[in-house]
């Protein structure tokens, strides 16, 4: 990973605690609450400095990563007419709002656990800008419109003005070709200003490591700047150096993406510990064929090979393990998978592929070792699911590493068919289907 | 840039003292038959070490370490390659640190995974502007057969040749993964002649050099018959392929597969395989991309299940035509099995051939008079492995004869005899002689060598260098005698001055020092510059004559190099005081009580 996306709340406070740094000559005041009910809404509005949400009209829509809110109907700006969203009005919504799942238009589903609360701006349509920026390619691209809100998707080519930023082009070269590049439609008073913003948006977007910002619409009036709806993504690499500047960052789960499973976050967490790589991705759970592969490039392989074979239905999990973890860890990683490949029932049986490249330095026998004690773990589990196990691998001690794997299966009295470098990779997925 | 990656004389500085990829990597040249190691350094930040130890096949060999990629590369110019073993936190600075010197590098490999995005981005433009070809970051690296192979790539030593990866075949190979890329090696083996040049290109996001730099240079490489592309899903690199294909640029068959076809079946939640894996439009996809390949002429096959059957049929083709002929295997060394490190290291003199030799001259051959060496060449060759010109091991010779003795008064010749008076061995007596030698006794060579030296490095005037040393609190060591003066001068002085006058090249430390003597000893007459200064200072002045850098002489006085001559020499006159003591066979020594002050206070109780 290394693109995560944030919620819009904490992109703006962001762009508030930055605010001095980057946006000289224009002022934002920051006033957003991020709540998870109605009544966290109401006990805010009694704590200092958040006064507003009961003096001004309100705005109220889901915080959750999802975008075209406004389509899915998901923005709370009028009752009977716009500006006139009391505290009471956004509490009552937000509690309908999570009183049922919610469909979006994409089909997503999900229950609304977070909102985000702000002041009405009153505007026109005529102060409402666009402005994002990302990289495409090897550049960053800066996107201007004279035209914000949800329409923009429309008409792209005519509308929006890029700017291509080579990433070793200089200071003056990107604000000369900014200024060049200010949207014609926006009205000839308003240019200069907004060119200076969008410069210095762009620094700002860059100095923080954004993989992606926009905001849509940036609403101008004078040198009042409005952040109505934003949209950014980090850069998660970058990490280590940002934590001052990013504070502490939350990176959520898209709405609609099912949470992980216990399974996958308990591997998520190991990973996040260990200096060697874990994945785990459950794809379907009452799926037949199962993988432990090491390696980044071989368990897509061995992905690729199942589905063309057996169908993606039958492929029960993705996921690998590489980069030398140690026995325990791996020891944990097999039962996970061997601990869900024996809750359902399948009446051919279940194939368990534990398949691998050629490593380069990882220990074929060491890893094997933790492997091995997860068999003896679930060795009667698997063969009341009728597992068929097929171990490919090479590598590092790969001769030992074979040689005790098929040792335990016949001590065990698992059925195991075990492959070195001499057969192709993935020919033991063809193997295991013909049986 | 050549066309070929890397030869049989590439050397590579190792950024990280990764003991086990660098050990592979020795492995691999030994097996070659390379002439010299491919890894010539290793940075090591943290490391106090001068060297590490290494395996090159049953022996040892010592590689240097250095604290940074600066001093490492001012040893090693010819080491045109840096491996970039450091974290994702410092990969970025140590990768740029290494564009700025200019042509020094030709190739960066980058391994770090997770490199800030837009630091990544900065580095490989910095490279790209500079001509540096930068393989990663991501990456297990790249290998040319026979010739050159980074750290890990290829796996083990076993598997390196089971592949046919000690030397050339005839394909060219780039990856993303370092995993598969192995694995495609041993498919090329199995089914065509072996590999020319192969690279993983990494699975970062923003990786330095991509598919098409990669093959295009592969088209040049006469060495390379036919190319085999692994992609994978996401990203357009491989329609710059399909670009250079379609344009003619590529002309070599060219066999290609993208992995990642499951992605299809999955909305994008789920990451597939590496970083830079994920198909953010239609034309990103594996799929699409096999397809393109395969309409552009590119060989694709059905699925990577049938990729094997795929070289082969090309390679076979590639046969018949003539333009792949037949490779005769080489002869294979095998590394030993088990091999020990050894516990001591030897670099001066060697017991194991017909004769013993002093830094390689036979001892018959520096020993008798007519060999016309003297005790200062034997010092020359055991203490500095060089041989020094005559006037410099004359010079030792005369500073040997006049430290050898200093009269019965001083304390090391004291306890020497006091300890022969004790009825002790001789080496007994005169380790108890040496013993006393040290800051304060000797130690004027070095404190002047080392003081003066500083002095002058630093260009202080003999007014600035008095103020530094007052400051200090320290005597100016090497200035002053006990009754000599600039009017009653001491001999031995002045016969150590008029021979370096006549013979060293030059005396530029001599001369400061003399200017530091016009001022003190127009303070004091007896301020004069002593017979141990005017070792020290000679002693620097030979080795800068030799041509030692300022850095070696440091290290010099740094490690007591000066005080050896001190304690060499001083041995001749305290070895003559025991042998004194036996021939007198005077009786156990007691100090005379009236010599003593005692002033011994009843002890207080501590409550």
């Amino acid at each position: 990973m290394a693109q995560r996306a944030i919620r819009e709340y904490d992109g703006k406070a962001i762009f508030a605690k930055h605010w001095n740094d980057y946006f000289s000559g224009f002022h934002y005041s920051f006033k957003s609450v991020l709540v998870t009910s109605a009544d966290e809404l109401r006990e805010k509005a009694k704590e200092h400095g958040f006064e507003w949400l009961n003096q001004e009209p309100l705005v109220a829509k889901p915080d959750m990563l999802f975008g075209k809110r406004g389509k899915n109907d998901l923005v709370l700006f009028k009752v009977e007419k716009p500006g006139d969203v009391t505290l009471e009005d956004a509490a009552k919504w937000i509690e309908e709002k999570q009183s049922h799942e919610v469909t979006l238009l994409t089909g997503q589903k999900g229950m609304l656990t977070h909102f985000i609360v702000e002041p009405f701006t009153p505007h026109t349509q005529e102060q409402e800008y666009y402005i994002s920026a990302t990289v495409v390619d090897n550049d960053d691209v800066l996107y201007m419109s004279a035209e914000g809100g949800m329409e923009v998707e429309e008409g792209w080519e005519e509308k929006v003005n890029e700017v291509r930023i080579p990433i070793n082009m200089s200071d003056e070269e990107m604000e000369r070709a900014v200024r060049a590049n200010v949207p014609a439609g926006i009205p000839d008073e308003a240019k200069e200003r907004f060119g200076s913003f969008a410069i210095q948006f762009f620094k700002f977007y860059r100095d923080l490591n954004f993989a992606y910002l926009e905001i849509n619409p940036i609403v101008m009036i004078g040198n009042d700047m409005h952040i109505l709806d934003l949209v950014a993504r980090l850069d998660d690499t970058a990490g280590f150096m940002m934590k001052e500047k990013w504070g502490d960052i939350e990176f959520p789960t898209p709405f609609g993406m099912e949470d992980m499973s216990p399974e996958e976050k308990a591997i998520a967490e190991a990973d996040a510990k260990s200096g060697a790589s874990l994945k785990l991705t459950i794809l379907n759970p009452e799926g037949r064929i199962w993988t432990m592969v090491a390696g980044g490039g071989a368990s897509v392989v061995y992905a690729d090979t199942i589905a063309d074979l057996a169908g993606v239905k039958d492929l029960a999990n993705y996921g690998e393990y590489s980069g030398g973890p140690t026995e325990s860890e791996t020891q944990f990683y097999a039962e996970t998978i061997f601990d869900l490949m024996t809750r359902y029932e399948d009446p051919r049986g279940k194939i368990l592929i534990i398949g691998g490249a050629i490593a380069n330095f990882t220990d074929v026998a060491k890893t094997f070792t933790g492997i091995i004690k997860a068999l003896d773990k679930y060795a009667d589990k698997l063969k009341e699911h009728k597992t068929k196990i097929y171990v490919r691998r090479g590598g590092p001690n790969y001769e030992k590493g074979l040689k005790d794997i098929k040792d335990a299966a016949e001590r065990l009295g698992l059925y195991m068919e075990v492959y070195g470098p001499d057969t192709h990779v993935t020919d033991i997925v063809r193997m295991a289907l013909e049986k | 840039m050549s066309s070929r990656l890397f030869t049989k004389d590439t050397q590579a500085i190792f950024w990280n003292n990764n003991k086990s990829a660098i050990q592979r990597m020795l492995d691999y040249d030994y097996v070659i038959g390379r002439e010299k190691p491919s890894v010539a350094a290793i940075v090591a930040p943290t490391s106090s070490n001068k060297f590490e130890k290494f395996f090159y096949g049953p022996d040892e060999i010592m590689v240097p370490l250095y604290r940074n990629t600066a001093d490492a590369v001012s040893e090693h110019k010819s080491a045109d390659v840096l491996l970039n073993f450091a974290s994702f936190r410092t990969a970025y600075d140590v990768s740029m640190e290494a564009i700025n010197m200019g042509d020094q590098f030709k190739t960066i490999m980058v391994t770090a995974e997770g490199i800030p995005e837009r630091l990544a981005r900065k580095m490989n433009q910095a490279a790209k502007d500079n001509g540096i070809l930068i393989i990663g970051p991501a990456t297990v690296g790249a290998i040319t057969p026979g010739a050159f192979k980074i750290a890990n790539i290829g796996g083990t030593i076993e598997n390196i040749i089971n592949s046919k990866l000690h030397r050339a075949g005839s394909a060219g190979l780039v990856t993303r993964s370092g995993g598969l890329f192995n694995e495609l090696c041993n498919i090329i083996s199995l089914n065509a002649d072996g590999v020319a040049e192969g690279v993983a290109i990494g699975g970062d996001r923003f990786v330095g050099s991509v598919f098409i730099d990669h093959l295009l240079r592969m088209e040049e490489n006469p060495d390379v018959k036919y190319m085999i592309l692994l992609g994978e899903v996401g990203g357009t690199e491989e329609y710059k392929v399909i670009e250079a294909v379609k344009s003619g640029k590529i002309k070599k068959p060219v066999i290609a597969w993208c992995i990642g076809t499951i992605a299809k079946h999955f909305s994008s939640g789920v990451q597939f395989g590496h970083a830079g894996a994920s198909a953010n439009a239609e034309r990103e996809t594996a799929e699409a991309k096999n397809a393109a390949m395969r309409e552009a002429g590119i060989h694709v096959p059905n699925s990577f299940n049938d990729l094997p059957a795929l070289i082969n049929q090309v390679y076979t083709d590639l046969r018949k035509e003539g333009v792949i002929t037949e490779i005769e295997e080489p002869e294979v060394r095998s590394i030993p099995k088990n091999r020990k490190p050894k516990n001591f290291i030897c670099t001066i003199s060697d017991d194991r051939g017909e004769e013993a030799t002093y830094a390689g001259f036979p001892i018959s051959s520096v020993a008798t008079p007519d060999t016309g060496k003297g005790i200062g060449d034997v010092i020359s060759l055991l203490w500095f492995k060089k041989q020094y010109p005559k006037w410099a091991t004359d010079f030792i010779e005369t500073v040997l004869k006049t430290v050898a003795d200093h009269g019965p008064a001083v304390s090391g010749a004291h306890n020497a005899k006091v300890t022969a008076r004790a009825g002790k061995s001789v080496v007994e007596c005169l380790v108890t002689g040496l013993l006393t030698i040290g800051p304060r006794f000797g130690g004027a060579i070095d404190g002047a060598a080392k003081y003066f030296k500083y002095a002058n490095d630093n260009n202080m005037t003999p007014q600035e260098f008095l103020a530094y040393m007052k400051k200090e609190g320290i005597p100016i060591p090497g200035i002053g005698h006990r009754i000599k003066s600039l009017r009653n001068p001491d001999k031995r002085v002045e016969g150590l001055k008029k021979f370096a006058n006549e013979y060293f090249p030059s005396t530029s430390l001599l001369d400061y020092a003399l200017t530091v003597e016009q001022l003190t000893t127009s303070k004091k007459d007896n301020l004069i510059l002593n017979v141990d200064g005017t070792i020290g200072i000679l002693m620097v002045d030979m080795w800068r004559a030799l041509g030692y850098t300022e850095e070696e002489i440091d290290e010099f006085i740094e490690s007591g190099t000066l005080n050896s001559f001190f304690i060499l020499g001083r041995t001749i006159g305290f070895i003559g005081h025991v042998l004194d003591e036996k021939r007198l066979a005077m009786p156990m020594y007691r100090h005379p009580m009236d010599d003593i002050l005692y002033d011994v206070q009843p002890a207080e109780k501590i409550q």
